[in-house]
């Protein structure tokens, strides 16, 4: 069993309308994966499985050595097991500084009286300017997150993802609204955690995804069409169908 | 980043001096110790203002910092209240008893001298039996302490029930203002226990202090609501200081984000929902000696909506903000609705300040809402020239790439 993440024949359905049929999905310890598909195909209702914040009608997540099933955790219990979420819009503190968003990320107790009397030590304050320098906000960490860019505050919500150190990554469109340079960067960050961390990217950008290098899982209503390399898959005849329009 | 916890936050240095100031100054005009330029009167208007203050404290920390709008922590600050009145009136109430019994010629045994009371607190709604809740009504140090307890169980009892159901927004208004409401109505009934709508009386006299007037015992009081003041702001600029501040003011931005850091977002706001209920509870304790009396009108909803609105004139998410809105709003509503202020007659017709005083208040609500969200604690920032990010509430997006507001606005 060296899969890290296992997803067994969920299925889940809203008013009727099945936004995820029968689907499965499993990726290793260390591994970067891409999800790929047209609007409706439903990656966000995946993701919103895997981090507890949608229970599906059927079907098992099996999560680590223990292959402990994660559903009816809760978002927190999910979020502490170690599945970090980033979601499409940067969603930041804005009104809090860059190094607050930071800590406030940093693997820690998340218990409210252990936060209550929580003093950051040395240690964490260097693996917030470790972090800092990782996503280029060392000159920035004072102000405040709303102030950043819209492609600066991306990247500070990667930034906090890498601070909870999670074992799986999930990453909503990071590369949405950012300039070519910047999604250079971004991918090398994503390629750099995914060294050490299992990391999923959900992306409609296919460039983007090229630069990625891995493999690549197309989603098309509700279940897996095809998996493989991206050639692989821009290759497959219903890939083509669903995607190029028929 | 390694300065003290004061060094970090000069506001509170700010605050502790002009309070004190503020204390002394009074102690020096009082009848009791000064001038007597300050009517012993005036001396529990302002100290009643001071816990006011304290309860807003409160407040600013849920709703302002949590993001949470209660309307019933005025609901907590009556409760307080009430656990104070219930001994302060027993023992009272005893003492006359006692002095009337013991003129007669068999000496009273125990059991009298506690019917006698019974009769003499319960006469007005028809009964003399204790209720189960008078239980520990003869120890100061059991209804102290029942004074954060009560309060503290109800937040706790209601909080967990609604936090966990994941209500939240206009919808959790909503929850704690009919709380607030059922317990007003249930206090007004006679069977409540707590004398119905005759409430609690006669709790400016301290049991066994007969001979102490009041000039002096108002100042006790005012000491009291002051240092309680001191210590509330000061608990609570620690507790929104750090990382729990962090945290809760996350929750209040956006709660979804913080359960996805892992964060307990149902555990924190429970915990402060309960910390904040007994914070008002201390409050009400030592607001209602100095009012004298209290009753199930204090607890009415529209006392915790007040509340609301002085956190909100004031400047909320700041805590010197709550309390220049209370003791603002709350001294100028007593110079108008205390018939201080000069009716203005405008031929046809005259405008008298206590009935129109809600409606300047409602509109002030509406013009501050409006145009000076950041409230009177606001005109602090053009001093220090502390600077919000401005977006309108809107997020640029993915469509206007990585440009700044400024240059997106070009």
């Amino acid at each position: 069993m060296s899969q890290l993440l296992e997803v067994n024949g969920i299925s889940v359905t809203f008013d009727g309308f099945r936004a995820i049929n029968n689907l499965s999905f499993n990726i290793g310890r260390a591994e970067l994966r891409a999800i790929i598909g047209p609007n409706g195909a439903g990656k966000t209702t995946f993701m919103d499985i895997v981090t507890g914040k949608t229970k599906p009608d059927e079907g098992t997540v099996l999560w680590g050595e223990m292959s402990r099933n994660l559903i009816g955790m809760n978002e927190a219990r999910i979020a502490q097991e170690g599945i970090g979420r980033k979601f499409q819009k940067p969603t930041v503190f804005e009104d809090q500084s860059v190094e607050d968003n930071l800590l406030m990320a940093l693997r820690n107790n998340r218990r409210a009286f252990a936060v209550l009397f929580w003093k950051p030590t040395d240690a964490d304050m260097n693996r917030v300017s470790e972090l800092a320098a990782e996503i280029g906000l060392s000159n920035a960490l004072g102000r405040k997150a709303g102030e950043l860019s819209h492609g600066q505050k991306q990247w500070l919500e990667i930034g906090m993802l890498l601070a909870q150190e999670p074992k799986l990554l999930l990453v909503d469109e990071p590369a949405a609204g950012m300039t070519p340079e910047e999604r250079e960067k971004t991918t090398d960050i994503l390629v750099e955690a995914a060294k050490t961390r299992a990391v999923v990217v959900v992306e409609h950008d296919m460039e983007f995804v090229r630069r990625l290098n891995c493999k690549v899982t197309v989603l098309h209503e509700g279940s897996v069409l095809a998996e493989g390399s991206l050639d692989h898959v821009t290759a497959n005849k219903q890939v083509i169908d669903v995607y190029l329009g028929r | 980043m390694n300065r003290s916890f004061i060094g970090r936050n000069p506001s509170i240095l700010i605050f502790l001096l002009v309070l004190a100031i503020f204390t002394i100054g009074v102690t020096f005009m009082s009848e009791a110790f000064g001038a007597g330029m300050i009517s012993t009167s005036f001396v529990k208007t302002l100290g009643k203002t001071l816990c006011l203050a304290l309860v807003a404290v409160a407040m600013d920390l849920i709703w302002g910092y949590a993001g949470i709008l209660s309307l019933g922590h005025f609901a907590f600050f009556g409760l307080g209240g009430y656990m104070i009145g219930m001994w302060l009136m027993y023992e009272r109430t005893r003492e006359i008893v006692e002095s009337s019994m013991m003129e007669a010629p068999i000496p009273p045994t125990e059991q009298e001298i506690v019917d006698g009371i019974g009769n003499q607190i319960f006469g007005v709604v028809g009964s003399s039996e204790f209720p189960a809740v008078w239980a520990f009504a003869d120890s100061l140090v059991l209804q102290l302490a029942l004074v954060v307890l009560v309060p503290g169980l109800l937040a706790f009892v209601f909080g967990w029930l609604a936090f966990r159901s994941r209500v939240t927004g206009v919808y959790l208004s909503i929850l704690t203002q009919a709380m607030t409401l059922a317990l007003s109505l249930y206090l007004f009934q006679n069977d409540s226990g707590l004398r119905g709508n005759n409430g609690l009386s006669g709790l400016q006299n301290l049991p066994g202090l007969d001979d102490v007037s009041q000039d002096y015992v108002s100042m006790w009081f005012f000491w009291g609501s002051a240092l309680a003041l001191a210590l509330g702001y000061v608990f609570a600029a620690w507790i929104v200081s750090g990382k729990f501040g962090s945290v809760i003011r996350g929750i209040r931005d956006n709660e979804a984000r913080v359960r996805f850091l892992g964060y307990s977002v149902e555990g924190y706001k429970l915990f402060l929902f309960t910390v904040t209920a007994m914070i008002a509870g201390i409050a009400g304790a030592l607001y209602y000696p100095q009012a004298g009396i209290i009753n199930p009108a204090e607890i009415a909803p529209i006392a915790s909506i007040y509340l609301a609105v002085w956190v909100a004139i004031g400047g909320r998410g700041r805590l010197y903000g709550a309390v220049i809105g209370a003791v603002f709003v709350s001294l100028v509503s007593t110079y108008f609705t205390g018939g201080q202020a000069p009716d203005i007659n405008l031929g046809f017709y005259t405008i008298q300040w206590v009935d129109w005083w809600t409606i300047l208040l409602g509109l002030s609500f509406v013009l501050v809402t409006l145009f000076a969200p950041q409230g009177i604690g606001g005109l602090f920032d053009l001093v220090s020239g502390r600077h919000h990010p401005d977006r309108h509430g809107a997020d640029l997006g993915p469509d206007h790439g990585s440009l700044r507001e400024e240059e997106a606005e070009e």
